[in-house]
C-alpha cells in the first residue's frame, strides 16, 4: 500500500535505531531500496558457480577505483625528461614501486586488477552465452553490458599508456593510428585523439585525464543501468527458466530467494576465493609471465625505436588478431580500414546476440548438438585466435604450419558463428524446458 | 482528465522553438571542449628541419635522427642493395612510387636525391610502428630464403624494400614517406625542408 505522506512510511517502534529509520525513511528511500535490491530481490535459488563472476566484477571495480585513487596520489602524467634523462611518467611509476610506503602492492593490485578485470568479465559474458541470459526480456542488460565491455577496453587501453614504457607508447601509436584508416576524416581525427602529431606529452594527459575521470563515470553510470535493468526483470538462472511464472500467495516466485541473505553470503565465498587467487597473483608473479606486465614495458617509451615483438595485453589479443587477419583492401579503401571494422565489429556484434538468437529456449542444458558444438569451437577459436595475437604475425605452429591463414579461418567463424545463428539456433533440436528450475 | 483538451499549437511551436536555439547554443558550447583537444600553438610550432652530418656513413649503414618527433632514417646503400630494387619491381606494391608518398624529386626507383643516400620516415605506413633494419639476405635474420634485404615492421609484418617500397599482400597501404630534405653540403642534409629546385 503505498502511503500518502513520506511520514507514513515507515513507523518507528520507538527504540533509538526505529526512530532514526523513521527520520531517513521520510526523507530518503532507504527502506524501500533495501528491500527492492536486496532482502526482496529475488533470484533464482538454483545459480551456480557461473554466477559469482557479476558479483566479482563489481569487487574488482571497487579494487581498481581504490588502488587507483591511492596511485594518482603519486603517479606524475609528464612525458618529459628529467635530470637523469629518463620521461617523468616512467619515474614516477618506478618511484611508487620503489619509494612510497606501500606503493608496490598497491600499483600490483591495479595492474592485476585489470587482468582479473578481464578474466571475471569474459567468464561473465560466456555466463550469459551458456544460459541464453540475453534473451527477451533480459537484451537491454546484455547491451548495457556489452557497452561496459567497451568502455572497460577504452579503461584499459588508456591506462596501459600511463607508465610510459616502450609497450604503452607503441600500443598507444598502433591504436590511435586505427583511426587514421577512416577514409577522409581519418587522419584529421587521429591528429585530434593524440593532441599532436605523434603520441606525446598531450596524448598522456589527455589519457589520464580519460582514465581517471571521465571513463570510470560513464562506467558507473553503466554499471548501475545494468543493475537497475536486471533487477526489474529479475536474474535468469541455468536452467533459463522464468521464475516468475510461478509465485505464492504473496507475489513471490516460488523458485527464488531473496538476494540478502542467502546470495550475499554465498557471493561472499567467491570473494574470498577470488581475493586467494588475486593474492597469489599480485605476491607471486605479479608478472603474470609477461602477460599481465609485458617485459617490454620495463624500458622507458622511445619514440625512435619499436620492440621487435609488440603484442597487446592478452586480454586484448583475440580483438588484436581480428584486426590482423584483414590483409586486403576491398572496394577501394585500404585493408587497414576493414582490420579496424572487423576489430570494432568483433565487438559490437555482441550487442546483436538477443536477435541472433532463435532458440525456443534458452539454456544449454536444453539446447541442441550444434549449438554445443559451435560454442565449443567459438571458445576454441577464442582461445586460439587471443594466443595468436600474442605472438608475432610470422608465428607458425610446430615451426611448419603458418599461423596468417589459421587466424583468417578462425576470424571468418568468429562472425560466421554470430551471423549464421538466426539459421542453425532455428534447426537445431531441443528438449523441452522444465516447468520450474532443477537443483 | 487534462491530457484530453487540445494541444496549444502556438504554444507547442514556442517550446520546440526554445528547444532548439538552446540545443544550437548547446551545441556551440561543445566547440572550445572539442577544439581544446587539438595540436596547441606550441605542438604546431615545434618540427622545425634538422640538420644531419652524414660523413661518417659507411656504405650499407643505417643512421637514426628524430624530426617532428618521428625516426627519419638515413641510409648509405651499397650497389648491391640499390640492384636488389630493380628485381623487386614485381613484388611490390608501387614500384614507381606513383602515390604521393614522397617529394617530386624523389619520385624515381631509388626514391631518393642521391642513388646511394636513401631518406625515409621510419614509420610503417599501416599503423605507425617503426620497423625493424633486417639488411642480410636470406634468412639469416629469420626472413625467408628469398629475403633481398630491407625492412620488417614487427607490428603486422609488412615488408619494405631498400627504398622503402612496402611489399604486395602486406598490411601496410603505402610506400614510407620520404621527408622534404635538401642537400647543404655534400655530407649534410637538412631534413624538413627543401628549396625548389634543390
Amino acid at each position: 500500500m503505498a502511503a500518502n505522506t513520506n511520514f507514513e512510511k515507515y513507523k518507528s517502534d520507538g527504540s533509538l535505531q526505529g526512530n532514526l529509520l523513521e527520520w531517513f525513511d521520510a526523507r530518503f528511500p532507504a527502506t524501500s531500496m533495501w528491500r527492492g535490491h536486496l532482502s526482496e530481490y529475488y533470484a533464482p535459488k538454483n545459480f551456480n558457480f557461473w554466477y559469482f563472476f557479476g558479483s566479482l566484477a563489481m569487487l574488482v571495480l571497487v579494487i581498481q577505483i581504490v588502488t587507483g585513487i591511492f596511485l594518482v596520489m603519486h603517479y606524475k602524467p609528464d612525458a618529459s625528461l628529467n635530470e637523469n634523462g629518463i620521461p617523468v611518467a616512467f619515474a614516477s611509476v618506478e618511484y611508487i614501486m620503489r619509494d612510497v610506503p606501500w606503493g608496490w602492492l598497491i600499483r600490483y593490485m591495479h595492474s592485476t586488477g585489470a587482468s582479473a578485470f578481464f578474466v571475471v568479465v569474459y567468464l561473465h559474458m560466456f555466463r550469459g552465452m551458456l544460459y541464453g541470459s540475453y534473451r527477451q526480456p533480459r537484451e537491454l542488460i546484455w547491451i548495457f553490458g556489452t557497452l561496459i565491455f567497451l568502455c572497460l577496453m577504452a579503461e584499459a587501453f588508456m591506462g596501459y599508456l600511463l607508465p610510459w614504457g616502450q609497450m604503452s607508447f607503441w600500443g598507444a601509436q598502433v591504436i590511435v593510428n586505427l583511426f587514421s584508416a577512416i577514409p577522409l576524416i581519418g587522419e584529421p581525427l587521429s591528429i585530434w585523439i593524440r593532441g599532436d602529431f605523434v603520441v606525446g606529452d598531450a596524448t598522456l594527459n589527455r589519457f589520464f585525464s580519460f582514465h581517471v575521470i571521465a571513463v570510470p563515470l560513464v562506467l558507473l553510470g553503466l554499471v548501475a543501468a545494468h543493475i537497475l535493468a536486471l533487477h526489474e526483470v529479475g536474474s535468469n538462472n541455468p536452467d533459463g527458466v522464468e521464475i516468475k511464472k510461478r509465485k505464492d500467495v504473496h507475489g513471490v516466485p516460488l523458485d527464488g530467494i531473496p538476494f540478502h541473505p542467502y546470495y550475499s553470503v554465498k557471493d561472499i565465498v567467491g570473494v574470498i576465493v577470488f581475493l586467494m587467487v588475486f593474492s597469489i597473483i599480485v605476491f607471486f608473479a605479479p608478472e603474470g609471465g609477461g602477460y599481465f606486465l609485458e617485459y617490454n614495458n620495463f624500458i622507458p617509451a622511445d619514440p625512435l625505436k619499436t620492440p621487435p615483438h609488440i603484442a597487446p595485453v592478452w586480454y586484448f589479443t583475440p580483438y588484436y588478431s581480428l584486426l590482423r587477419a584483414m590483409v586486403w583492401p576491398l572496394f577501394g579503401i585500404d585493408a587497414k580500414f576493414w582490420g579496424v571494422v572487423l576489430m570494432g565489429g568483433g565487438v559490437v556484434i555482441l550487442a546483436f546476440l538477443p536477435w541472433l538468437d532463435r532458440s525456443p529456449v534458452k539454456s544449454i542444458r536444453y539446447r541442441g548438438p550444434i549449438f554445443k558444438t559451435l560454442l565449443t569451437l567459438f571458445v576454441i577459436a577464442f582461445l586460439v585466435l587471443g594466443f595468436l595475437g600474442t605472438q608475432p604475425p610470422s608465428y607458425a605452429f610446430f615451426g611448419v604450419i603458418p599461423s596468417a591463414p589459421v587466424a583468417q579461418v578462425l576470424t571468418a567463424y568468429y562472425f560466421l558463428f554470430f551471423l549464421t545463428m538466426p539459421w542453425w539456433s532455428k534447426i537445431d533440436k531441443y528438449k523441452p524446458e522444465p516447468d520450474r528450475v532443477t537443483m | 482528465m487534462s491530457n484530453e483538451s487540445k494541444v496549444d499549437g502556438g504554444r507547442r511551436r514556442l517550446v520546440v522553438a526554445t528547444a532548439a536555439v538552446g540545443g544550437v547554443g548547446a551545441l556551440a558550447a561543445l566547440v572550445p571542449f572539442l577544439s581544446s583537444m587539438l595540436p596547441s600553438e606550441r605542438a604546431k610550432a615545434a618540427g622545425a628541419p634538422v640538420e644531419v652530418e652524414i660523413g661518417n656513413l659507411e656504405p650499407g649503414q643505417m643512421m637514426t635522427v628524430e624530426w617532428r618527433g618521428k625516426p627519419v632514417w638515413i641510409i648509405r646503400r651499397t650497389p648491391e642493395m640499390l640492384e636488389s630494387l630493380a628485381k623487386l619491381a614485381d613484388a611490390v606494391a608501387d614500384p614507381k612510387s606513383e602515390k604521393k608518398m614522397q617529394p617530386d624529386y624523389c619520385t624515381n626507383e631509388a626514391r631518393s636525391i642521391k642513388p646511394e643516400i636513401m631518406v625515409a620516415v621510419g614509420i610503417c605506413t599501416h599503423l605507425g610502428c617503426s620497423p625493424s633494419s633486417k639488411f642480410k639476405k636470406g634468412a639469416e635474420e629469420g626472413m625467408d630464403a628469398a629475403w633481398l634485404g630491407g625492412f620488417l615492421c614487427p607490428c603486422h609484418g609488412s615488408t619494405f624494400d631498400f627504398a622503402g617500397r612496402v611489399f604486395k599482400s602486406k598490411p601496410a597501404p603505402d610506400n614510407l614517406e620520404v621527408p622534404p630534405h635538401m642537400y647543404l653540403s655534400e655530407t649534410r642534409i637538412l631534413i624538413g625542408e627543401d628549396k625548389k629546385g634543390a
